[in-house]
């Protein structure tokens, strides 16, 4: 379903504050992996993320989606193939639109937009059962504009929005990291029964080691702008907190000491 | 001595300017409301929709199809702001500004000269300050139409996109909006409608001129902020998105109605674009400092409850 291959990128090339971002970064998804994705601060995962949604263009290499090369499509074209949900809950949504507005965008993601209405009556009651699925009370509130809600409401729609058209590729950032720690639980069951229930290609990145033993089927470590770890099925089931940190000690002759990772 | 009458007497005129204006201030609501962007070019787009109005009804053309073609070159206006903007990468307000000083050479290029008179003994205007109450009437109709199409437009999917950028850019394009075209769109949408009014107030005045549309941007800005302000005064919690239009509209009324009663009371009318600037700083400062306010009560507030 995805595919990258020697993915590199500097960032301030030249400068003194050159930095490495992407370094050969090899990675190959199968329809239906589900991966969470782990590493220090700045070891790429974020880098990563923007590299397939195309925020900027790569140095080098290639990404491929379904097959498909999009290594020099415009981020808004690459988008058609991608559901994404950002670390700020205030970067998926759009504040000054209502909740259905919000999803009446994602769902023409990928389609041209012209003169049609921006959302139909037909749309609005399917928006509001779908809404309604989610359990926060907020169908009553359809037309509320988004900047109204709460930071776990407003991740809650996004992920609505990320899976609505259902993506070939679901690219979760740290999409928890914001919010308190019982929303976070909240929103994560969340994303993991639309995942599952949508059989979604996914890659979640967290700073929590025990959520990524706990969900998907492969886990990622990286360092440095590489892959290197990559666990799947039952191994991965079986690992414990102890076994990532040891991995990143031996990678990282113990400077991971420092990392806000130990926290989590 | 303060006479009433002669106020009275000068209200009709001031509205009728105020609802060319109110037309401006439209094409200003769209992209300093709604794509969040202040676009300088519309300082010599009101001249360039007034040049080709004037150039084009001397050469025959009928008044309103001139309008038309003032719209267009607006059209183009903005557009070569957008591309600036999009394509060469060039800071948003910077990008108005050059538009905006290259036209003042294009707009002599289209008269041939600073002023071009335009006399409605001639020609078929459809406004001018001659006749008043049919000014106010046509231009009244202009800006309803303008109004209503607005209105349809922003609830279509392409206006949907516009709004979502220009409150989001990152969510517009995570939902596949291409930004750079909905920018270059909505400023060469905003400046037709400015050159339309612009064509219009050339119309009423019966001249067009180079400066013309010195300073519109705050005029316009000054439209806006009124309008907001006195929608939200009126209408409250009901101000909706035709509400805010209507009332922006109005903004401009406003506007030259208070000018009106400046010049009434025989205030120096040298301070009046100072006035205008203070009044546009003020409401444009407000939200900051609420913000602010309100950040330091949350803080007392969370001591409070600790």
């Amino acid at each position: 379903m995805l595919e990258i291959l020697n993915a590199c990128k500097t960032f301030n090339a030249g400068t003194v504050n050159e930095k490495v971002a992407l370094n050969g970064l090899e990675l190959k998804l199968n329809d239906g992996d589900f991966v969470t994705v782990i590493g220090g601060n700045g070891a790429g995962k974020s880098t990563m993320l923007n590299a397939i949604c195309g925020v900027w263009p790569l140095d080098m290499g290639k990404i491929l989606i379904d097959g498909q090369d999009v290594t020099r499509l415009p981020e808004y074209k690459r988008a058609a193939f991608l559901g994404r949900v950002f670390q700020d809950p205030m970067t998926g949504t759009a504040a000054t639109m209502g909740i259905d507005e919000n999803l009446a965008m994602a769902a023409r993601r990928g389609a041209s937009r012209g003169l049609a209405w921006g959302i139909t009556k037909k749309e609005s009651e399917a928006y509001y059962r779908l809404v309604k699925s989610l359990d926060l009370g907020l169908e009553d509130r359809m037309s509320s504009k988004v900047g109204l809600l709460s930071g776990g409401q407003r991740q809650a729609i996004t992920l609505l929005m990320a899976t609505l058209k259902k993506p070939k590729l679901l690219l979760l950032d740290e999409h928890t990291a914001a919010l308190d720690p019982k929303t976070a639980a909240k929103v994560l069951a969340l994303s993991d029964k639309i995942v599952h229930e949508n059989n979604l290609t996914t890659l979640m990145i967290t700073h929590n080691m025990k959520d990524a033993i706990k969900y998907g089927n492969r886990l990622i470590m990286m360092y440095e702008g590489r892959i290197i770890y990559d666990v799947r099925g039952a191994e991965k089931s079986a690992l414990h907190v102890s076994d990532l940190l040891a991995r990143f000690e031996q990678v990282s002759d113990g400077s991971f000491a420092n990392d806000r990772m130990l926290l989590s | 001595m303060l006479n009433p009458a002669a106020l009275f007497g000068a209200l009709p005129g001031a509205v009728a300017q105020g609802i060319i204006w109110g037309i401006m201030a439209l094409g200003v609501y769209m992209t300093f409301k709604i794509l969040d962007f202040a676009d300088m070019t519309v300082d010599a787009t009101m001249a360039t929709g007034g040049a080709i109005g004037v150039m084009l009804v001397i050469a025959g053309v009928n008044p309103a199809l001139a309008l038309l073609f003032s719209f267009v070159g607006g059209l183009l206006c903005g557009t070569v702001t957008g591309l600036l903007h999009t394509v060469l990468g060039i800071p948003s307000i910077l990008s108005g500004i050059l538009t905006q000083f290259a036209l003042w050479s294009v707009n002599l290029v289209i008269m041939g000269k600073a002023n071009t008179p335009l006399s409605v003994d001639k020609y078929p205007l459809i406004v001018t300050l001659r006749d008043i109450p049919r000014s106010i009437l046509v231009s009244g109709l202009i800006a309803v139409a303008v109004v209503l199409l607005f209105y349809w437009y922003f609830g279509t999917e392409q206006g949907s996109s516009i709004r979502a950028t220009g409150a989001n850019i990152a969510m517009a394009r995570a939902q596949g909006v291409n930004t750079d075209f909905i920018k270059v769109l909505t400023l060469a949408l905003s400046n037709g409608l400015v050159a339309l009014s612009g064509g219009l107030l050339a119309q009423y005045q019966g001249f067009a001129d180079v400066s013309m549309g010195r300073g519109a941007i705050v005029i316009g800005l000054a439209a806006v902020v009124i309008g907001e302000v006195l929608g939200t005064a009126i209408l409250r919690k009901h101000l909706n998105f035709m509400g805010r239009l209507v009332f922006t509209a109005c903004g401009g009324v406003v506007y030259y109605i208070v000018l009106q009663i400046v010049l009434w009371l025989r205030l120096p009318t040298d301070y009046t674009k100072m006035f205008t600037a203070i009044i546009v700083a003020v409401f444009l400062s407000v939200p900051y400092l609420k913000g602010k306010y309100f950040k330091k009560n949350l803080k007392k507030e969370a001591q409070t409850h600790a």
